[in-house]
């Protein structure tokens, strides 16, 4: 097989990958863009690791690896996200801007202005 | 039919019988049975009652970490069947053995803390 | 030479449906895609004799991983049917689709300059993601990370309760099971 397939393979998915991450508003839906990214570093992994035929057999070893980590990334990922919805009734990343720069304030005094304060976190429960 | 490939295609080829299988046979019954569609026909079954509410209710976050608790131990499971298949090998042993179990121990720590905050009581 | 053709096939499938994943206007139709996406990813490390890793792709991500993100979707109270407001702005779509097409181009520019020509190898008797070879490679080369991993879960799985935990007093509860 050339290695060409899997290789492109798994830059189309990280591609498409970056697509979802950075055009999504909803959180879950970037963390599932950001699944995609992960299983095109792995399938790249696994091409490389059978292609160099590693002795330590490090490529696959590795997918396994990532694969744990992904587990326990999306379900500290998605605790928050739930935290954030409980705590403000939406998962839209776009409306989470409280730490975001002062645009208003004259330059040089970013610090100390800040009574614009973002806005309040709805409480609903 | 032998080697990996083989196998594996095996495994196709019957998954494949299956599909078609299931296919044909509900292609035939929908050709052979009338077909009178009717309103009470669409809703949902709930043991004879009248459904309440929608389909898709909302959880409770604390299901949450149900879920999650799943999660981290099927991660630990698959480790456990590469771990299965070397342990009893030569040059392998009782390391090997010990080794496991200091990544169970970890885990155990986990469902150890959960339990003590209480996130296993079913309420 | 089926080979070949059967992994075209997969990654026709694998990239048509994480285009769906990315682009659907159904939250759940996303986390169905992408079964789809992480299945044909899965049939392709089967093809690769990775046969192991393809089984843990179809344990961990499609039964695990997307059973937590329905999860996610149930608890963030996603609506069924299309919603409008799942993409950002027309602008923001665009400029990810520029930076997505720029980065496929580049990647796809420099990997066939680099890679062309070359070829894998595969063993059709002895597959080489054998779960005893796996196994053999993990205990004897890398146990020290598959212990830190074992304190990484444990970190996971206490922020994760910490995070979700309702606090003492529970204010009326928002959600009907």
């Amino acid at each position: 097989m050339p290695l060409l397939l899997p290789v492109l393979l798994a830059a189309l998915l990280f591609s498409i990958g970056i697509y979802g991450v950075l055009a999504r508003r909803n959180a879950i839906l970037v963390l599932m863009a950001v699944e995609l990214m992960l299983n095109a570093v792995n399938l790249n992994l696994v091409a490389f690791d059978v292609w160099l035929r590693d002795r330590l057999l490090a490529g696959q070893v590795f997918t396994l690896f990532v694969i744990t980590i992904a587990a326990a990334e999306i379900g500290l990922g998605l605790a928050i996200i739930l935290l954030v919805f409980r705590n403000r009734a939406t998962a839209a990343l776009d409306e989470l801007r409280d730490l975001r720069e002062q645009d208003l304030a004259p330059a040089g005094r970013l610090g100390e202005s800040g009574t614009d304060g973002g806005t309040e976190p709805a409480v609903t429960s | 039919m032998d080697g990996f490939y083989g196998g594996y295609g095996l495994v196709g080829l019957l998954l494949l019988v299956g599909v078609l299988f299931v296919t044909v046979a509900f292609v035939a019954n929908g050709l052979l049975r009338p077909t009178v569609p009717g309103g009470d026909k669409t809703v949902t079954y709930e043991c004879g009652v009248d459904p309440v509410g929608e389909g898709w209710a909302q959880n409770h976050i604390r299901y949450y970490v149900f879920a999650y608790l799943y999660v981290v131990f099927a991660v630990d499971a698959i480790y456990l069947f590469p771990w299965a298949t070397v342990f009893a090998a030569p040059g392998f042993g009782a390391a090997t053995l010990v080794e496991m179990f200091v990544f169970i121990g970890f885990l155990a720590v986990g469902l150890l803390y959960a339990w003590k905050k209480g996130v296993l009581s079913w309420v | 030479m089926t080979v070949e053709v059967l992994f075209g096939l997969l990654g026709v499938v694998a990239t048509g449906s994480a285009l769906l994943v990315v682009t659907t206007r159904q939250m759940v139709h996303a986390a169905l895609w992408l079964v789809v996406t992480l299945g044909a990813v899965a049939g392709c490390y089967l093809l690769l004799s990775a046969e192991f890793v393809a089984w843990v792709q179809v344990l961990i991500y499609i039964g695990a991983v997307v059973v937590l993100l329905l999860f996610g979707l149930m608890l963030t109270r996603a609506p069924i049917g299309a919603s409008v407001d799942l993409d950002a702005s027309m602008a923001q779509r665009l400029a990810a689709a520029v930076v997505a097409g720029a980065t496929a181009g580049v990647l796809v520019v420099s990997l066939v300059d680099a890679f062309r020509g070359e070829h894998i190898a595969l063993e059709t008797d002895r597959p080489r993601g054998h779960s005893s070879a796996v196994g053999a490679a993990l205990f004897r080369d890398w146990v020290l990370p598959f212990e830190v991993l074992s304190v990484l879960l444990l970190a996971a799985l206490v922020g994760a309760i910490v995070l979700s935990r309702r606090d003492v007093s529970e204010p009326a509860e928002r959600g009907v099971t």
